[in-house]
């Protein structure tokens, strides 16, 4: 139990978000009206995802370094999962969009930044299908890995920045700029943020332990 | 003496109120329902993570059981 303290506070702290996000006092805004509180929502998949990813390029540095087939198969895994967090990033940035911005979908630099961002990771797993030998198919992958997270921050962290972007605080500001004067709003998102990762990290953990199992009874068959 | 004014008034307050409405466990039924929608909400969330936990537990065991061997 004393182990798991990690994934009780997770819990805890998403009970606690979606209580505070239904009931906290939130700014009222024209058109955004209660959807302002789609931040403690829609924002989290995406840290989620960044985070996830974060770990696999890690993973993928150390598989270069050692060539531990292990690293390899963590740096796949994290991939694997964060790509589930960003699909729901897009899912529920979509279904805000149309009640506040009119549309499912708009040719807006953020929006069209994360779908390719989607698409270069899906592109990850389709490379890593495409290959027999392990080794090689890990040292290709991680080098891709590292291109495809460096592209991901050009087009969701610099370009929107660069250009007008329907997302608040984009075009000049740091990211969510306006929210950051409501310190009530705060003290929901942080702990939002919190616990969506540790959700992402829980469902990782056990995507490994499935990993774990696979290849050890793939080595049973050859053996 | 003002203590006792306030109470006094404040019991004259709380009889006026509950003779005009009868007492009743409208809490789910405040804020147009909005604790309804909380509450199944927080229903499917806690569901899910009870879910995953389970899930977790099953994979644990597997994994430890290949380990031992």
């Amino acid at each position: 139990m004393l182990k798991n303290w990690w994934k009780i506070l997770g819990v805890l702290l998403l009970v606690y978000t979606v209580y505070a996000g239904f009931m906290s006092e939130v700014p009222r805004m024209a058109i955004l009206n209660e959807t302002i509180r789609n931040l403690y929502f829609h924002v989290p998949m995406w840290f989620t995802m960044f985070t996830l990813f974060a770990i696999s390029l890690y993973h993928s540095f150390k598989f270069l370094a050692t060539n531990n087939i292990q690293y390899d198969s963590k740096a796949k895994e994290a991939i694997n999962t964060g790509i589930v967090f960003g699909i729901l990033g897009i899912i529920t940035g979509s279904l805000w969009a149309k009640y506040t911005w009119g549309t499912w979908w708009t040719g807006d630099v953020k929006l069209n930044g994360s779908a390719i961002t989607m698409l270069m990771y899906a592109a990850y797993i389709i490379l890593r299908n495409s290959m027999d030998d392990e080794y090689k198919t890990g040292r290709i992958a991680a080098v891709y890995n590292i291109f495809a997270f460096v592209f991901m921050i050009v087009f969701i962290g610099i370009l929107p920045r660069m250009t007008d972007s329907l997302h608040p605080g984009n075009g000049g500001n740091p990211a969510f700029g306006n929210y950051d004067l409501d310190d009530n709003m705060k003290l929901v998102f942080y702990p939002a943020v919190i616990g969506w990762i540790i959700i992402g990290l829980w469902i990782y953990q056990i995507k490994n332990k499935i990993a774990f199992i696979k290849t050890h009874q793939q080595n049973e068959i050859s053996n | 003496m003002k203590y006792l004014t306030s109470l006094f008034f404040l019991l004259i307050v709380s009889v006026a109120s509950a003779q005009s409405e009868p007492e009743m466990a409208d809490a789910m039924r405040a804020n147009g329902k909005i604790y309804v929608v909380l509450g199944v909400a927080l229903i499917a969330m806690v569901g899910l993570i009870i879910y995953l936990a389970i899930l977790d537990k099953k994979v644990s065991k597997i994994k430890q059981s290949l380990e031992e061997k």
